[in-house]
């Protein structure tokens, strides 16, 4: 019931009765959206949009923000992941592989 | 779809899992409160990807399943009027009254429609001038600004045949409520991020600090959920009880101080009857009286209907997180979505509905411990 989704608002236009109204495309389906409650929002806009009605302006900076932040705890996670334990040689520092011990 | 698709990422749903796991030392139980974040809970099975220790209880933040029944009894008389055209969200469609539902009677021949926003009532409204148009305004607060510029409009335009039927629920005073049940459970809560875009959330930093429990304002598909869950898994692991905001895309914490005039101009805060609960005081809206002229109620002069609910349901339980819907012997059985004897199976977003809709009832389990009720 409380279902809101976000919108790209493709156009604002006025109701002859004075409302603010607007189209908003959903994954390619276009719905008539009442903006009285969203005066700020620009066509281009991510609206969210409930019972015909844009509740909210989707922060786009915020949620990309905060979606990388969330990218990089798990990415962080994964630096606490112990490494396997190999022996290795320091490279020389003139880039030459180490010759190998005979055996 | 933009701001949809990538809150469904599956192998960032198992890091945060897995963050999850890695924080938690010791058994805590959070209630969402939304019937949308619900739905994506069972939908996605994220009650069964969480540690055990962690339990997510479900909240009463289904609208359609707490209005009452002595409403829907009232909304039914309403819409077998021949000089009424009644206009109702499609949710309430099948919720049983005392009698029938409103789809019986259509068939019987209610003028019945189905809308998809409060304001395309006002055209219905204009379009039959000799009838009587009523709207089913049922809902949180999230809907409270659609339901509420539809009065106002038809106010200010002199729309006389145009009335609506109010339902209208708050979620704080429920969370007030659950919490003071002697039989509480719930620890740490995801509130509903909807109902908070519109009215912010700073009502509910007086509940976190009174009853100590941690509050993350929570978004609705897999991730929001997720990532709900492990900001107030960390706060209860540190023992901190504050209001947090998940959901920054789109919930500030003033919230839609236009919607909220509005609402405040056209509705005032009254008790209300909340199905499977009863009544909680300044839990809902009513019109303010400005508005009268469009009141459904007192136009209809709506009678107080004596109703019965059944005996063997434990709805009231499971939207306060007591009980969960497969500890009800009548689950899946007596009760289902075609015949549901209570609050949390009348619509698909109750908990019962949800657990039903996706197999949940086909499960063997082992029978619940008795609890003190």
């Amino acid at each position: 019931m409380c279902l809101a989704i976000p919108g790209k608002l493709i156009e604002i236009v006025q109701h002859p009765s004075g409302i603010r109204m607007g189209r908003a495309n959903f994954g390619g389906i276009v719905k008539q959206v009442c903006l009285e409650y969203t005066p700020d929002a620009k066509v281009n806009d991510y609206v969210l949009v409930h019972v015909g009605f844009a509740l909210s302006t989707v922060d786009q900076e915020e949620a990309t923000r905060a979606y990388d932040l969330l990218k990089e705890m798990a990415q962080l996670q994964e630096l606490d992941i112990p490494e396997v334990e190999e022996q290795m040689t320091a490279v020389p520092n003139d880039g030459s592989m180490p010759a190998k011990s005979a055996s | 779809m933009k701001f949809l698709d990538e809150y469904r990422d599956e192998a960032l749903a198992k890091k945060i899992v897995d963050e999850i796991r890695r924080v938690v030392t010791k058994p805590w139980v959070l209630m969402e409160v939304c019937g949308g974040q619900t739905h994506t809970i069972v939908k996605y099975g994220i009650d069964r990807l969480l540690p055990d220790e962690i339990e997510l209880v479900h909240g009463p933040g289904c609208p359609v399943c707490v209005t009452s029944l002595e409403m829907i009894d009232k909304a039914h008389a309403i819409a077998q009027r021949p000089d009424v055209v009644f206009c109702s969200f499609g949710d309430m469609l099948r919720v049983p009254g005392s009698d029938v539902d409103l789809l019986v009677l259509k068939s019987r021949g209610a003028d019945l429609r189905v809308v998809y926003s409060p304001i395309d009532c006002l055209k219905i409204a204009r379009a039959n001038p000799d009838k009587k148009v009523v709207f089913f305004a049922i809902g949180f607060e999230t809907t409270a600004p659609a339901n509420a510029m539809s009065v106002f409009q038809a106010k200010k335009e002199g729309i006389k045949n145009f009335s609506i039927l109010v339902s209208h629920v708050l979620v704080p005073p429920a969370i007030a409520s659950i919490l003071q049940s002697p039989l509480n459970r719930v620890q740490g809560f995801l509130g509903p991020g909807h109902v908070c875009t519109v009215m912010g959330y700073r009502e509910y930093e007086p509940i976190a600090e009174r009853f100590k429990v941690p509050i993350v304002i929570t978004g609705f598909e897999p991730i929001d959920i997720l990532e709900g869950a492990l900001m107030a898994v960390r706060q209860l692991e540190a023992g901190t009880h504050e209001v947090q905001n998940q959901y920054r895309r789109v919930v500030q914490r003033q919230g839609n101080r236009t919607a909220q005039q509005l609402v405040n101009d056209v509705f005032e805060v009254c008790d209300r009857k909340w199905r499977g609960v009863g009544s909680i005081p300044k839990s809902g809206y009513k019109l303010r009286y400005e508005f009268r002229e469009h009141d459904a109620e007192r136009i209809f002069n709506t009678k107080e209907i004596d109703t019965k609910e059944s005996d063997i349901c434990i709805s009231g339980l499971v939207l306060k997180g007591v009980k969960k819907p497969h500890d009800c012997p009548a689950f899946g059985k007596q009760c289902t979505p075609e015949h549901p004897l209570g609050a949390t199976m009348v619509s698909a977003e109750g908990a019962c509905a949800a657990y039903y809709a996706y197999g949940r009832h086909l499960e063997k389990r082992e029978p619940a411990a008795a609890l003190p009720v």
